[in-house]
């Protein structure tokens, strides 16, 4: 038989790639399907941003919580039931002013607090937004319909480490005396990554 | 490795395509990638430090045209198939075509000897080191100075810990760099905050 080593084959497409892992680990015993159905769960039901948003809101209402999740993300993210994957050894919480804009990215992957804020947005994940973020964030933000004032000084966090950041917005002026609920529900993901203010 | 991956400050990139309450998956491949991964992970076949520097290993031009989750199924592939999980023929047999994997990885290092403990306001350099394998420090801080806001506790060693070399844990720096420091004259006025480990930094007396 000819040797065909040096023959391009024609590259299989994803999914036939992503079934021929699972496959293979099937066969060895792995229980493939049984995880992802459970990651199914944990991705849909529970690294939602919804998560956060309390944590926000939290923070906004109860003024020693506030303290304690400036301090310490984690510790005081775990008073409200809400966990981190092991590796994720520290929450940095990031809190934004009427003079100060707090933005996170990565550069390097992909990295977030994802479940605290949720996972993370497609385009958080693209090339343009990790090159771009750290070297034009005023320009970015503006593209992405946050123009900020000329005044506002921007500090842009890189993901560079398994330390996770989530941005504490600004609470709006108009809702004094609104209830936790209430208020979580103004909290979205893209506000605690901080490409917008509420 | 002053890979693809290192996207940081890179010119040429257009508009962030940007949309409201966007997705993290598009289609239901996705889902099982990243479940199938973190599967690895949690069985202990890899480690996450492993895991990022199969990614980096992707040839640029592979790296370049895959989407998101193209990439962590090269890297699942590239890692079950080092680890001895399976072989490569195994997988091409069974998607009925070729199953393109990372470049071979280069050799790790342990943490540098001379570490030093930094405190807030120590003003601190990114040393110039080129790292053949594994390494968290984006390339846009080489050579760069900034200040030391606080510290991190201890984490496994990158540079170590994707490649099986034994180090200690360490902590990393939150240091703040101008951009007019990181890309004079070629920047918007921001500050950019950097977790960077203890052995990528040397005191600035």
């Amino acid at each position: 038989m000819p040797d065909q080593s040096h023959v391009h084959q024609t590259t299989a497409s994803v999914e036939q790639r992503v079934d021929a892992i699972q496959a293979a680990f099937d066969e060895r015993g792995m229980k493939p399907g049984e995880f992802i159905e459970e990651f199914r769960h944990l991705a849909e039901e529970q690294w939602v941003p919804e998560n956060g948003a309390r944590v926000v809101a939290k923070a906004w209402t109860d003024p020693a919580f506030r303290l304690r999740l400036l301090a310490n993300g984690r510790d005081a993210v775990t008073e409200l039931g809400l966990t981190m994957p092991v590796h994720h050894r520290h929450l940095v919480v990031l809190e934004n002013t009427p003079t100060v804009h707090n933005v996170i990215c990565c550069t390097l992957c992909s990295c977030t607090a994802f479940s605290i804020i949720g996972l993370p947005p497609d385009w958080y994940k693209d090339l343009e937004y990790r090159s771009r973020a750290v070297r034009q964030s005023r320009t970015v933000l503006k593209e992405m319909g946050l123009d900020l004032p000329a005044e506002m000084e921007i500090r842009v966090w890189d993901t560079t480490a398994d330390t996770r950041y989530m941005v504490l917005p600004v609470r709006p002026a108009e809702t004094t005396g609104w209830s936790e609920e209430k208020l979580a529900k103004l909290v979205t993901k893209d506000s605690m990554i901080g490409v917008s203010r509420l | 490795m002053d890979g693809m991956h290192d996207l940081g400050g890179k010119q040429g990139f257009g508009r962030v395509r940007y949309s409201l309450k966007a997705q993290t998956f598009h289609e239901p491949w996705e889902k099982r990638v990243n479940a199938l991964y973190s599967l690895a992970v949690k069985l202990g076949i890899f480690n996450m430090d492993e895991y990022r520097h199969a990614i980096e290993r992707m040839e640029p031009r592979h790296y370049l045209s895959a989407s998101y989750y193209e990439r962590s199924l090269t890297s699942l592939a590239t890692l079950c198939v080092e680890k001895g999980i399976l072989t490569q023929e195994e997988l091409e047999r069974r998607a009925h075509g070729a199953f393109p994997l990372s470049t071979p990885s280069a050799p790790g290092r342990p943490n540098v000897a001379t570490r030093e403990h930094f405190k807030p306001g120590d003003k601190v350099r990114v040393k110039t080191d080129y790292v053949p394998g594994h390494v968290r420090m984006p390339g846009y801080i080489r050579g760069k100075t900034g200040v030391v806001v606080s510290e991190s506790p201890a984490y496994p060693f990158p540079d170590a810990h994707a490649h099986g070399v034994k180090a200690a844990d360490e902590p990393t720096y939150d240091v703040r760099f101008s951009t007019e420091e990181l890309w004079p004259n070629s920047a918007d006025p921001a500050f950019v905050h950097v977790g960077v480990f203890q052995s990528y930094l040397e005191r600035v007396i």
